[in-house]
């Protein structure tokens, strides 16, 4: 019920606030989903769908982070798994 | 699709697994508070993959699921009017009321419409002038802004023939029920990531504090819950309780301004029962004055009125996390998706259904998880 989808905002029409919309593209399919609550969006951004209207805007720098924390993780991994190189 | 697949990647939830199991020293239980978690968690077999030390409860979260019965009372009542055209989500449809469902009014000839929005719905509205048409406005704090936006259309453009039925719910004061029963098992709360990509998470600092159990503010993806996961029991590990952000780049702290200011203009907080769990204080949105007159049940004269609840279902056990679906003893048997007892075995995010669908081989059969 609470799923909202990531889509690309290919153009946006409306001057009133209340009936901005947008082109959004979801993988390809395009609908038209309301951009009433995201005012700050503009295109090129993706924007979280839910029930025909945008509820976010995704932040790309922080989408990387997961990623960024990944690679993080596997540095580490290597560190550690030198053998009995710092006794406890 | 950009900022979803990736999300998937089996390599990537090997990693966090791995870390998660370093992470672990002793049992820790968590909920997922959102149905789409739940959905994910048990599509993706996100459950067995973690170590046996951690046990995820799945929580309340789908607002289908806890939509009393004599609202789809009401749905059923106002849609069976001729000159009513009932709008709904798809997932309400097979919903079992006291006797009936919506999709049995509707094959018994009343007008009911599946949605995509409840914009669609106002568009009906102003296409067929002569009809009333209601939509079931069903849904937690992700949906509220959706729905008031929809109000809000219709008021500005004055439509005199649009109405909603309101079942809006809310997630903290659910949350706060929770924590406060005395059989509750929760350590950590895994939250649910849309309804704070719209409210932000200030609100579960309190809760939190109050509580000392950590909530985890949680995207839908696999590596999403698994990061999830790994921040809740780390400061489980800790003996730490913060609210933490792993959804970020959906949420921010404040939320989205625009959309809560809209709801606070179109709602007020109400009492509202939550189908198994009873009724909770300020846990639901009513419509206040002047949008009161977009009210479907006052239009319908349809008011109070409530509904004893099939013995039969134990969804109240369900969606508090004391049981799993397949310990229901209806569960498969008396219960199935085409012939559903409870709410949870028909929403597409409902925790039965979600078992019925891929946990039914025997149990302690061997499964590898689905990624
Ligand atoms: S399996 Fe069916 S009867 Fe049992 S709790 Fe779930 S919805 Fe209710």
């Amino acid at each position: 019920m609470c799923l909202a989808i990531p889509g690309e905002v290919l153009s946006i029409e409306g001057e009133e606030a209340l009936y901005r919309c947008g082109r959004v593209s979801f993988g390809g399919i395009v609908k038209r989903i309301s951009l009433a609550l995201t005012p700050e969006a503009v295109v090129g951004d993706y924007v979280l769908a839910h029930a025909g209207v945008a509820i976010g805007v995704i932040n790309p720098e922080e989408a990387q982070r997961t990623f960024d924390y990944l690679d993080e993780l596997a540095a580490l991994e290597e560190l550690t798994e030198t053998p009995d190189e710092i006794p406890s | 699709m950009k900022f979803l697949h990736e999300y998937r990647d089996a390599a990537a939830v090997e990693k966090l697994v791995r870390e998660i199991e370093r992470t672990v020293t002793r049992p820790h239980t968590l909920m997922e508070v959102c149905g789409g978690q739940t959905h994910s968690i048990v599509k993706f077999g996100i459950d067995r993959l973690l170590p046996a030390e951690i046990t995820l409860i799945h929580g309340p979260g789908c607002p289908v699921c806890v939509t009393p019965i004599d609202l789809i009372d009401k749905a059923i009542e106002i849609a069976a009017r001729r000159e009513v055209l009932f709008c709904s989500f798809g997932d309400m449809l097979r919903v079992p009321g006291s006797h009936t469902d919506l999709f049995a009014a509707k094959a018994a000839g009343a007008d009911v419409r599946m949605v995509y929005s409840p914009l669609d719905a106002v568009r009906l509205a102003q296409a067929h002038p002569r009809r009333e048409v209601v939509f079931f406005a069903v849904g937690f704090e992700t949906t509220a802004p959706v729905n008031a936006l929809a109000v809000f259309q219709a008021h500005t453009q004055g439509l005199k023939n649009f109405s909603i039925l309101c079942a809006q719910v809310l997630v903290p004061p659910a949350m706060e029920a929770i924590l406060a029963s005395p059989h509750c098992r929760v350590q950590g709360f895994l939250a649910a990531g849309h309804v704070c990509t719209v409210m932000g998470y200030h609100e579960y600092e309190a809760l939190c504090q109050r509580h000392q159990t950590p909530i985890v503010v949680t995207g839908f993806e696999p590596l999403d819950i698994l990061e999830g996961v790994l921040l809740c029991v780390r400061q489980l590990e800790e003996r730490r309780a913060a609210v933490e952000n792993q959804y970020v780049r959906a949420v921010r702290r404040e939320g989205n301004l625009a959309a809560q200011a809209l709801v606070q203009t179109v709602f007020q907080p109400g009492a509202r029962s939550w189908r198994g769990l009873g009724e909770i204080p300020k846990s639901g949105l009513v419509l206040r004055p002047p949008y009161d007159a977009y009210d479907a049940e006052k239009r319908f004269g349809l008011e109070g009125h409530a509904v004893a609840e099939p013995e039969a279902c134990r969804s109240g056990d369900v969606l508090q996390g004391f049981i799993k679906p397949v310990e229901c003893p209806a569960f498969g048997v008396l219960c199935t998706p085409e012939r559903p007892l409870g709410a949870p075995m028909v929403s597409s995010e409902g925790a039965c259904a979600a078992y019925y669908r891929y946990r039914r081989e025997p149990a302690g059969a061997a499964a590898s998880p689905r990624l």
